[in-house]
């Protein structure tokens, strides 16, 4: 058995359900097959590689399509004209791919092309360590194309939200037409754990609206309904639309000139995400209601806090755990509210300081300790509970 | 006096008509050729696919009634290897220009060539970035005067019927603007066949390279034209040359190869026929 085999029924979209033993690469593949992602292109790449090697096998099974690219660059423009043509598409990289990723994403935020990009994030700036784990490109994720745009980023933090957050991230990216990331780390994705596959028809799946008007030239592919989220047809309907990454009208046809244009698009491409926030923005928490001290934290960094978090309860220090399941939209309003009850905030984070600026913001008054962690190994419980300790003093 | 309808008004969107390109620019022949052969063909335009990248003649897109696509700069054949997979009934065309298909895009080029992905490329070559304003780019010819070769340019130029042929095309031809039959036959020809041709049309642009070179006007460079091509059918690419007094054109490469989707179809049920 290979490293990225895993038994699965062949032939069948979606893994049989019940206890299963993965790796949270495998789980992700499984989640964006179960999700009804039918088309994967990719580059190879530490630690996402097995993402690709497990879609690689499973997707000529079951009718789909696993294309290498040439670059990532490639990718995610072929990821796009897949998602046109109506099947629903991912990649996965890590961070030197999610650079190159990043022109395309931006074609795939003005263009609103439902997708999943999945980011395996390992240490970074450049080629970095590709085999260690890393919180470096969270604030990219948010920001990392040139432009306005709000986006939408999930962080799971165990094998079994590599497959549902998955799940969730084509259902998300196929309700606000938008990209959604899976914002993953090389713990999470490397390690093998329990996971349980719910039954097929238990699994929420979301397909994206399509215009109820017969195909005309009229078909307007940007018009937005109520919810800011216009229909989508796809390519070979009948309805002849345009689409372009420049600024475009209703129509999807170039307004390159028109300050009205660009405000009405840019602005309605921001809220309906940022109006949608309350549907979108979740977080879990633990033993917050009487906290003294949280910790905010996410990804594999969660479940070290969720550890400090434990033992400094069984020393009597009142502690809680707030992990934002989304970081964009940031659940700032959690946040806010979980800084109002506490004497302080710690964040750990694999980074030199990203996610922190956000809490902070949300915190305001209360104080918020930052611990950094770089290189091999995820911070330690105690770590945090040194800094938890630290509070009460 | 009652207006008469242009006959290749259905393969336009009229309601993005005038276009945005400069008097004797060559992409209206070349979108005229392409709507010509869409037409002898009497292909279904709701499975036609239109893409385009960034440029002038990136804009075609834009004005051909199909479902079209405008992409990032360069990205037009990664773009359509994405549509091309997902719905295989879709007949995927990228029109787009030299900077675009063969500096920043060359790699997805060479790699769809590679490939035999099905698609059909043709690339306007007009020498020059023309919408940025006239700098050099992979098939300026040496010694030419542009914005940014302001004391003539010291970079050689791609051959593109080469570079096509040696990356696996399986269809490849080359014509001038002024060839429009030939042009629209090969058009025909690369649509019909199956796996990854592609075109090179030496197209003029006067208001930019044509001014900066002693061809200001588009008779002046269609002249150009007129003189200097010579048709060499399945010539050696290697030895078609784009000079001041000749131009190779002619069909160069015309060959049978299982495409990607072929290829990729067969895997498909090799593998339902194994479980």
């Amino acid at each position: 058995m290979t490293a990225t085999s895993v038994s699965v029924e062949k032939n069948k979209p979606i893994v049989r359900s019940g206890r299963r033993f993965m790796s949270g690469d495998i789980a992700c593949a499984e989640g964006a097959l179960a999700a009804g992602c039918r088309f994967f292109a990719g580059y190879p790449i530490t630690p996402a590689t097995e993402i690709a090697e497990h879609m690689a096998r499973r997707l000529p099974e079951i009718d789909g399509v696993y294309i290498q690219m040439e670059d990532e660059i490639g990718s995610m423009a072929a990821v796009i004209g897949a998602s046109y043509a109506g099947v629903k598409a991912m990649t996965a990289t890590s961070g030197p791919g999610f650079s190159l990723m990043m022109e395309n994403i931006g074609l795939a935020l003005m263009t609103e092309t439902p997708c999943v990009i999945v980011n395996v994030m390992r240490g970074g700036p450049s080629t970095g360590q590709p085999t260690m784990p890393g919180q470096q490109d969270v604030m990219q994720a948010r920001w990392g194309s040139h432009g306005d745009y709000e986006i939408i980023a999930l962080a799971p933090s165990s094998v079994q939200e590599m497959f549902d957050l998955t799940v969730e991230a084509f259902n998300m990216a196929e309700t606000y037409r938008v990209p959604v990331f899976v914002l993953a780390d090389e713990i999470v994705g490397h390690m093998w754990e329990r996971v349980n596959i719910p039954e097929a028809k238990s699994i929420k799946i979301v397909n994206r609206k399509k215009p109820t008007d017969q195909p005309t030239n009229k078909y307007a592919p940007f018009k937005p309904d109520v919810d800011l989220v216009p229909p989508m047809a796809v390519f070979g309907e009948g309805y002849h639309f345009h689409a372009t990454g420049l600024t475009h009208d209703e129509r999807g046809y170039p307004r390159t000139e028109s300050a009205e244009a660009q405000t009405q698009l840019v602005q309605r491409l921001c809220n309906k995400i940022r109006k949608n926030k309350d549907r979108i923005a979740r977080v879990e928490q633990d033993m917050l209601e009487d906290a003294d001290v949280a910790v905010v934290g996410y990804g594999i960094a969660a479940r070290a806090a969720l550890s400090a978090v434990r033992k400094a309860r069984a020393v009597g220090i009142k502690a809680g755990l707030l992990r934002p399941v989304t970081l964009w939209p940031f659940p700032e309003e959690q946040v806010a509210q979980v800084a109002r009850r506490v004497k302080a905030i710690v964040v750990p984070e694999m980074n030199c300081g990203q996610i922190v600026r956000e809490v902070e913001r949300a915190a305001k008054e209360t104080p918020v300790i930052f611990l950094p962690k770089l290189g091999e190994e995820p911070h330690k419980p105690d770590e945090i509970l040194d800094a938890i300790e630290g509070v009460k003093k | 006096m009652e207006e008469l309808p242009h006959p290749y008004e259905k393969f336009l969107r009229k309601d993005r008509i005038p276009h945005i390109w400069c008097e004797g620019c060559g992409n209206g022949i070349i979108l005229n050729c392409f709507a010509m052969a869409l037409d002898e063909l009497n292909i279904d335009l709701n499975k036609v696919v239109v893409v385009s990248g960034i440029g002038c003649i990136g804009r075609v897109s834009g004005y051909t009634n199909t479902d079209s696509f405008h992409t990032t700069h360069g990205r037009p054949i990664a773009f359509a290897t994405g549509v091309k997979l997902a719905n295989p009934e879709l007949k995927v065309v990228v029109i787009s220009g030299d900077g675009d298909l063969f500096a920043i895009g060359g790699n997805h080029f060479i790699h769809a060539a590679r490939r035999n992905l099905d698609i059909q490329v043709i690339c306007a070559n007009n020498f020059i970035y023309g919408m940025t304003g006239g700098q050099s780019g992979p098939t300026t010819p040496l010694d030419t005067w542009t914005t940014t070769t302001p004391y003539g340019n010291i970079e050689q130029a791609f051959n593109l019927v080469h570079l096509a042929a040696a990356c696996g095309a399986i269809y490849v031809a080359r014509w001038t603007t002024l060839h429009t039959r030939w042009l629209t036959e090969s058009i025909k020809k690369a649509l019909q066949k199956e796996g990854f041709s592609f075109i090179e049309v030496v197209s003029q642009c006067p208001e930019i390279f044509g001014r900066y070179n002693k061809m200001e006007t588009a008779i002046k460079m269609m002249h150009w034209f007129k003189e200097a091509s010579e048709v060499q059918h399945f010539s050696d690419p290697a030895k078609a040359e784009i000079t001041p007094h000749r131009i190779t054109v002619g069909e160069f490469i015309d060959i049978e190869k299982p495409s990607y989707g072929r290829l990729l179809r067969e895997m498909k049920e090799r593998v339902a026929e194994k479980k």
